[in-house]
């Protein structure tokens, strides 16, 4: 790791104003277990690191009329053990719950986890999120791309989006909130992923100096909602795909749903064309199993990630009847 | 080459064992504390209105407690709880392995909650309980996870075993009674080479009925 | 005579029950002190500028800011320009400063300016006609194929046809066999015809290794009822020892070296050391006392220790710590070489063995590598093979854990396996069928039927791909193998003190297999003492030198050397104590903390009071055990196991994913010194292997030449939560007791990978024929036949 010096402000505006407007000269320590990964694969190379624990009002989970508040230094640890998030919504705490192992759990916010970094492992190598030899070949294209993107890959970023919860939060239809020095502002959770077409792209859309404050979950009323990861290892193992499914009800159609995907794309991946196959459709074994090719019509797999396709179907097919068969 | 190893001897005297010195080790602690250079307080830095202090990037004072005992060294901010434990405390239980949070072996707990020392700052360790494997005999007496480890023989090259004693504490802690459920989620933090596991589940097992 | 012999059922207190391992208290309580731990005072901090590109020349190395950063106190140079580096990883230039961030900075400020070149890492089926001869070898052809542990023969035979491209050197043949290269290879050497000018020349990345004949093939074929033809294999995986390598250095004084290293050959380091380090062997100090897993990878002290110990020596032998990092232990200090194949083998209708042909190949990087063990196990009558080795930049190979035969295991069981149920047979009836053509037939016989009462064999078996239910496929494997074991050299000094304590030193080591314990209930069963009552100095060069913990050899060759001096220095106890009983020497006997009399145990001393009777000086003696079996006289130690392994597997049809269900490991080792340890060792050769069936590669990306997994997510480990239920059973009693001690680290992790790909065959009706049996295979196997059948 290379030296760097350390602040500790205890507001979020002091925070805001002590990182820099540019990438690549500070990073805001949270949980720091990804943070700290890349600053010793020489990934990243902050000067500054900006210690946002002190700020007290990041912290906790509240609940309001605008639904559940979760601070955005809220452990994930805390988030699975809230009886609040347990009680209403269960598929995001079982999603925390299966995420990274015990430690990591303790150590990562939910900001972090939102934030974390692609685990391409061309870019962990310190070959870039974008990557190409000097030639300017493509690497992911021409190399080891079993983990990569099968759909919104055309490049140049081929990563997939890496955190495991933020499926099941657009499913429920979170919104993410952030603060910089030009003040507040609220977005969709799914608008905070972009897709970079270039090296000075992030795959977030947050500036250098914003600061993830809070995730706000709208009331779950009537939806019944579940989480799917497809994991080669039973735990401790980044999944192979996710899917998110949340479904509201008419009788035994379904009235609305929302699809997402993880782990397919450079973003999360909410699939419209999921949700109109299975709108006015039983929640069957026949209608998920239409949804979850519907989903993964447009994949374009690359050279060895063909079986993902399958993967993600499957994920997809069985989120939707596990929400079917579950509560909200 | 710079010869500047005066700057480096760092007083690691745990800070417990001052009171009640005797003459001869307070000798001692002052040629080491004469022997580093005095550190000014930190720099300020004006953001919001307030000052900051900006710590680093060179060494900076710390404290730690770490099994009740209280330390203090003087390290760069880029410095790990892990490493600080093992090169700056010489307590060596936790194992440096993967040291990316990836393994385990690096287990400690923070105000009783295991966490992987290898992935956080020592900065950050301060005013916090740091708990490691080799506080959990009490009186030369094994912990009963410990003992079940023994019975069961759940350790083989043992590198990976301290931090797996700890994590197995914890969730002992928290599930007294685990089930595989439990056990899927409250103990996948652990990578063991030699493939001790059905061992460490008999430990598990063992310690459960006795309600560690 | 003293009685040597290992004690009869009725006179061991000891041996054969199940004695806790005596150093988990310390392991358990983080007490225990391994290479990685230790500090000492003023001790610097080692670290390594390594080649980011997997084939280049380096063009010039520029230290100068390094050198000029406070803190830093030694560079060392480890390749000059105009080196060619062979590997993404390989060392460049060491450097030691103050702490371990002041040597990273240092490090990070040396500028290396390379030229690249062309590299292949890539271990794909060689392109026709690619493969060449191999030409006269080199020196480094020979250190590539020793290190690849490619067996003697081959490479005596390789000499013989090729000849070499150097002259060797008496110094040459003296160092060869320091380094232990065997006699036959140095003879080879020595009469080989010398080829110079085939020394510059440029080799193929895809070289014959071997092609072997026997019988008539075609005849056999054409006269077989059945054939199967398969494609198989094993890639590339690593070691991934928990305490990485690397070691401590300091000279003591200018002459004198002290190395704390992490290690699996603790006697054999300085002798390694000496040469690079112009230094004699007899001036270097090794210690180790706990060692962080090995696995085969830890024999050497490495170039990345001789460099710590020259940083050392620069710093004014100031100790200087190097321990590798993560990345580099996954990339450079240990990986198995792979192995695939095309196999067609034939049998008669009942089964019968009667033809194998294999086009194989594989890679253990530059060295390339040898033809694995194939057939393994099973001498098939009519047989023709041939090899390819590739030889390209995916870093060294070193021996894993029972070298190459856990894939010719995969190679052959799979095929055996694809051929039975081309016969529909059940593998169970198939191999018993066949097992005349093993070398171990009876232990075999003895094994089968208690593995699959184990397993439930009978019950679970089905013919393949006929118990699915839903998307769940459910099915079982076996496979068989073997492995040597006999005891190395070994030394042992041991004294009885007066006061009644008991010591023993050995120059051995604990790579956790249990050694300690295992000599100290050899100790303390001739004793009748607790094994906990021996004190144990083990790890260090200052006690009496015992071979490497490689090739299983250490349990028999301690346990022997061990039994030779308790027997003698019992002895030399029981003739001070016989007067004081009045009896003869050989009337005593020493039980339950006493030495008492046979006839009579009521007249007896308690051991404390017989060692009173010793006198000023402690009884001491010393006990050999012999590389060479006629040398032991008697021999306590012998060669040749056979193990039966039978894996149970689900598999998700959906998704791909393999679960191990249940395994069950039936095992020989001759006398079991202490079941408990025994038991351990193979539990854990069952998680290792069933770790490097479903989860283990070493991912190269072809671009870059660079390993993309060097890291423990990517590079998958099996977990707690993906091990199953796990059953062993030893074999013990007559017929195998009097076999003497035999090692047991390698055998059980063989057979794991091919009973757990032959169950998901059983399971889902399909060959996967390379492990590790991802998703992405089993999805592409299964696609394969619905595409097949539609």
């Amino acid at each position: 790791m290379r030296a760097f010096d350390y602040v500790s402000p205890t507001s979020t505006r002091q925070a805001a104003n002590l990182l820099s407007s540019t990438w690549g000269n500070t990073e805001i320590l949270a949980g720091g277990t990804d943070l700290l990964a890349l600053m010793k694969e020489d990934v990243v190379t902050p000067k500054r690191l900006v210690n946002i624990k002190e700020i007290a009002d990041l912290r906790g989970v509240k609940s309001d009329s605008s639904g559940l508040r979760i601070g955005s230094l809220t452990t994930l640890a805390e988030v699975a053990e809230d009886a609040g998030v347990r009680e209403k919504y269960p598929a995001f705490a079982e999603a925390v719950r299966e995420a990274a192992s015990p430690q990591i759990r303790n150590m990562a916010t939910v900001g972090g986890n939102l934030c974390q970094r692609p685990r391409c492992w061309y870019f962990r190598n310190g070959l870039g999120l974008l990557p190409k030899d000097e030639s300017g070949k493509e690497l992911v294209e021409e190399g080891d791309n079993r983990y990569h993107a099968i759909l919104g890959n055309d490049g140049p970023a081929r990563f997939v989006s890496p955190s495991t919860i933020v499926p099941v939060l657009i499913a429920y239809g979170a919104k993410v909130r952030l603060e910089g020095p030009k003040g507040k502002r609220e977005l969709p959770l799914e608008k905070f992923y972009v897709i970079p077409k270039t090296d000075r792209d992030r795959e977030h859309d947050l500036l250098p100096n914003e600061i993830v404050t809070e995730v706000v979950i709208p009331a779950a009323n009537g939806w019944k909602v579940a989480h799917y990861e497809i994991r080669q290892k039973a735990a401790f193992d980044w999944p192979l795909a996710v899917a998110a499914v949340a479904l509201k009800m008419d009788g035994s159609s379904v009235q609305a749903a929302r699809v997402v995907l993880g782990h397919v794309a450079p973003t999360p991946w909410p699939s419209p064309q999921a949700e109109a196959a299975l709108k006015g459709q039983p929640a069957n074994e026949d209608s998920a199993k239409k949804a979850a090719d519907a989903a993964l019509a447009n994949a374009k797999p690359l050279s060895q990630n063909a079986y993902k396709v399958q993967l993600a179907r499957v994920a997809v097919k069985r989120a939707i009847l596990k929400a079917a068969g579950g509560a909200a | 080459m710079h010869d500047d190893e005066s700057v480096l001897k760092t007083p690691e005297e745990p800070m417990e064992e001052r009171s009640g010195v005797s003459r001869r080790d307070f000798l001692k602690i002052s040629t080491i504390a004469a022997a580093v250079p005095v550190v000014s307080g930190p720099k300020m830095v004006l953001a919001a209105g307030e000052q900051v202090p900006v710590r680093g990037p060179g060494k900076v004072p710390m404290t730690f407690n770490v099994n009740g005992k209280a330390y203090k060294a003087s390290l760069e901010p880029r410095v790990t709880l892990l490493d600080a434990l093992r090169d700056s405390l010489d307590i060596t239980g936790a194992k440096r392995v993967c040291d990316k949070a990836e393994c385990g072996a690096c287990t400690v707990l923070l105000d009783d909650k295991p966490v992987y020392a290898c992935s956080m700052l020592a900065i950050e360790g301060q005013g916090k309980k740091i708990t490691t494997v080799e506080a959990l005999m009490e009186n030369g007496k094994l912990h009963p996870i410990q003992q079940a480890f023994v019975d069961n023989d759940a350790s083989q090259c043992g590198f990976c075993t301290p931090g797996f004693v700890v994590a197995c504490k914890a969730m002992l802690d928290k599930h007294p009674d685990p089930t595989p459920d439990d056990l899927l989620h409250e103990l996948s933090g652990n990578i063991c080479r030699c493939g001790t596991y059905a061992g460490i589940r008999g430990a598990i097992a063992q310690a459960a009925r006795k309600g560690a | 005579m003293p009685d040597y012999q290992w004690p009869d059922p009725a006179h061991r207190t000891l041996i054969g029950k199940r004695t806790p391992r005596v150093d988990s208290p310390e392991k358990v309580s983080g007490q225990a002190r391994y290479t990685y731990d230790v500090k000492r005072p003023g001790m610097l901090y080692g670290k390594m500028v390594r080649s980011p590109y997997a084939h280049c020349k380096i063009v010039s190395i520029d230290t100068s800011a390094a050198e000029k950063m406070p803190g830093v106190k030694a560079i060392e140079i480890v390749q000059k320009p105009g080196a060619t580096i062979p590997w993404a990883g390989d060392e460049v230039v060491g450097v030691a400063a103050i702490d371990e961030a002041t040597a990273e900075d240092a490090a990070r400020a040396i500028q290396v300016k390379y030229q690249k070149l062309p590299h292949l890492v890539s271990d794909a089926e060689p392109p026709a006609g690619a493969a060449e001869n191999q030409g006269p070898l080199s020196l480094d052809d020979l250190g590539d194929m020793l290190q690849n542990q490619v067996p003697e023969r081959q490479i005596v035979a390789l000499i013989q046809e090729y000849g070499i491209s150097f002259k060797p050197t008496e110094e040459d043949i003296k160092e060869a066999k320091d380094e232990g290269v065997p006699d036959s290879v140095i003879e080879a050497a020595r009469n080989a015809t010398v080829h110079p000018e085939a020394a510059n020349k440029t080799k193929s990345n895809y070289i014959k290794a071997a092609t072997q004949s026997q019988g008539d093939v075609d005849k056999a074929f054409a006269e077989a009822d059945a054939a199967s033809e398969g494609f198989y294999g094993a890639p590339v995986i690593v070691h991934c020892c928990m305490e990485a390598h690397g070691s401590t250095s300091e000279w003591t004084d200018p002459d004198h070296l002290f190395v704390h290293m992490s290690t699996q050959n603790v006697s054999g380091i300085a002798g390694q050391m000496a040469e690079p380090l112009k230094l004699p062997a007899a001036n270097i100090r090794v210690h180790q006392d706990h060692v962080g897993g090995g696995f085969g990878s830890k024999f050497s002290p490495d170039r990345w220790g001789i460099v710590t110990a020259q940083l050392s020596k620069k710093a004014d032998g100031k100790p200087v710590r190097m321990m590798l990092e993560r990345d580099s232990e996954l990339e450079v200090a240990g990986a198995r070489p792979s192995a695939y194949a095309r196999v067609k083998v034939g049998a008669k209708k009942d089964g019968t063995l009667v033809a194998w042909q294999s086009h194989s190949w594989g890679t253990g990087g530059p060295g390339g590598g040898g033809m694995p063990p194939i057939p393994y196990c099973f001498s098939i009558p009519n047989q023709h093979k041939e090899h390819t080795a590739i030889r390209n930049n995916i870093g060294p190979a070193r021996a894993w854990r029972a070298p190459n035969h856990p894939q010719a295991c995969v190679l052959t069981m799979s095929a055996l396996d694809d051929l039975a149920a081309k016969l529909n047979m059940d593998p169970y009836e198939f191999f018993l069928k066949n097992l005349e053509l093993t070398r171990l037939s009876k232990i075999y016989r003895d094994e089968f039927p208690i593995a699959a009462e184990m397993m439930g064999w009978k019950e679970k078996w089905h013919p393949r791909g006929q118990n699915i239910s839903g998307n769940i496929a459910r099915g079982v494997g076996l496979s068989l193998h073997t492995w040597g074991g006999r005891g190395h050299a070994s030394d042992c000094d041991l004294s009885i003190h007066p006061d009644g304590s008991v010591d023993i030193k050995m120059g051995t080591q604990d790579i956790g297999t249990g050694t300690r314990t295992c000599i100290a209930v050899v100790a303390a069963d001739a004793l009748g003492l607790q094994a906990t009552d021996i004190k144990l100095y083990i790890g260090d060069t200052l006690y009496p030198p015992s071979g490497g913990s490689g090739g299983s050899t250490t349990p028999g060759g301690v346990s022997s050397s061990t039994r030779r001096a308790v027997v003698d220095a019992r002895d030399a106890l029981f003739a001070k104590v016989a007067p004081a009983l009045n009896v003869q020497p050989d009337d005593l006997e020493a039980r339950d903390g006493s030495v008492r009399v046979k006839s009579d145990p009521s007249r007896s001393l308690s051991w404390k009071e017989a060692c009173s009777k010793i006198g000023a000086t402690p009884i001491t003696s010393h006990g050999h055990n012999d590389q060479a079996a006629a040398k032991n006289k008697p021999d306590l130690t012998n060669s040749g196991v056979g193990g039966v392994q039978m894996a149970e597997v689900a598999v998700d049809t959906e998704t791909g994913i393999v679960k191990v269900t249940k395994m069950v490991a039936v095992q020989d080792c001759g006398l079991v010194i202490d079941p408990k340890m025994a038991e351990s060792s193979v539990l854990g050769a069952l998680v290792m292997g069933i770790s490097y069936s479903l989860f283990e590669e070493k991912i190269m990306d072809p671009t870059t030449g660079r390993m993309l997994n060097a890291d423990m997510e990517f590079y998958r480990l099996a977990g707690l939560n993906d091990i199953p239920e796990l059953k062993v059973h030893m074999m013990t009693g007559p017929g195998y007791d009097e076999r003497g001690v035999i090692g047991l680290g390698e055998p059980p992790v063989i057979s794991s990978g091919a009973a757990i790909s032959n169950a998901v065959a059983n399971a889902i009706g399909v060959r996967v024929g390379v492990i590790p049996l991802t998703p992405a295979k089993v999805l592409a196997a299964l696609n394969q036949t619905q595409k097949a059948g539609a």
